[in-house]
């Protein structure tokens, strides 16, 4: 079995705001994240694939990964304010928990237009918000 | 419980199927494919399950398990261009997930024991590329 990985970076600003709590519970609850003009990370992508090889030794062509990566991901969230610029969290706070939930959910959307056979499969991907806080979900976690 | 070993080594590969022209060989694997080759400071990870001995606490003394992996692997991919000097990338193309695969094979039988197994290879080709190996075990959907 093999698993292959590739890590990719992206940068956004986000504000963690809960609407249904008090603004007083928000200072609370986020902290300094509530700061109510936001804030940035450098967010790194780990996105892992895994399947048999192909005729030419791959697990997975890294050209159509990167540019599916590339269009659901990085034009969609890289030098973006994730509040305002990213539809997906009008409807619910950008924590990195929901981050890496939605940033599953566009890869697993069109993976088989990119990836017509079985394989390779999306298994999981990791997003690390900071180098000390990092965050997985696997690809049947979610619908 | 499962213990990992790093070691690095620096090797130069061609990505090229000789079957395939070389406008297929360009499309397939990139600037990889240049015949002229290039090369990666390659990172290997290698992980073992096992129960620890109990008199002295240990998988496997981590001294012998470098002195494996720099006998097995490091002496012979280090420095040197793989499709012409470490077979079976002669015959084989050297992409980072044949070489996870080839290091398992040279490193299984030397590893395994009555109470450990090598559990897997991770080799990166670049810190923003890497494959985990994980046996030859058929993959399920």
């Amino acid at each position: 079995m093999f698993r292959l990985t590739r890590r990719y970076a992206f940068a956004a600003s986000h504000r963690l705001h809960a609407p249904s709590l008090s603004d007083e519970d928000n200072r609370r609850l986020y902290g300094k994240c509530n700061n109510p003009y936001g804030h940035g990370h450098n967010y790194v992508l780990e996105v892992s694939v895994r399947g048999p090889l192909d005729a030419h030794g791959r697990a997975a062509d890294t050209t159509l990964l990167d540019r599916l990566v590339s269009e659901q991901v990085l034009a969609a969230f890289d030098h973006r304010n994730l509040n305002l610029e990213a539809p997906a969290f009008h409807s619910q706070v950008p924590t990195s928990e929901n981050l890496a939930r939605e940033i599953c959910r566009r890869l697993k959307r069109r993976w088989s237009a990119v990836f017509a056979g079985p394989w390779p499969a999306l298994e999981k991907i990791r997003i690390a918000e900071t180098p000390r806080n990092i965050f997985e979900i696997r690809t049947d976690e979610i619908e | 419980m499962f213990i990992t070993r790093k070691v690095e080594f620096s090797a130069s590969h061609v990505c090229r199927n000789p079957s395939l022209s070389d406008a297929d060989n360009l499309r397939l694997f990139g600037p990889a494919a240049n015949p002229h080759g290039h090369g990666h400071n390659y990172t290997l990870e290698v992980t073992l399950s096992g129960d620890p001995d109990p008199v002295t606490g240990m998988v496997l003394d981590l001294k012998e398990l470098k002195e494996i992996l720099n006998r097995e692997v490091v002496d012979i991919y280090d420095h040197r261009f793989l499709n012409y000097e470490v077979p079976p990338f002669d015959r084989l193309i050297p992409t980072v997930e044949n070489m996870a695969q080839d290091i398992w094979r040279r490193l299984a039988p030397k590893l395994t024991g009555a109470t450990r197994r090598l559990h897997s290879v991770r080799l990166y080709e670049t810190p923003d590329l890497y494959v985990d190996y994980i046996g030859d075990e058929p993959c399920s959907a």
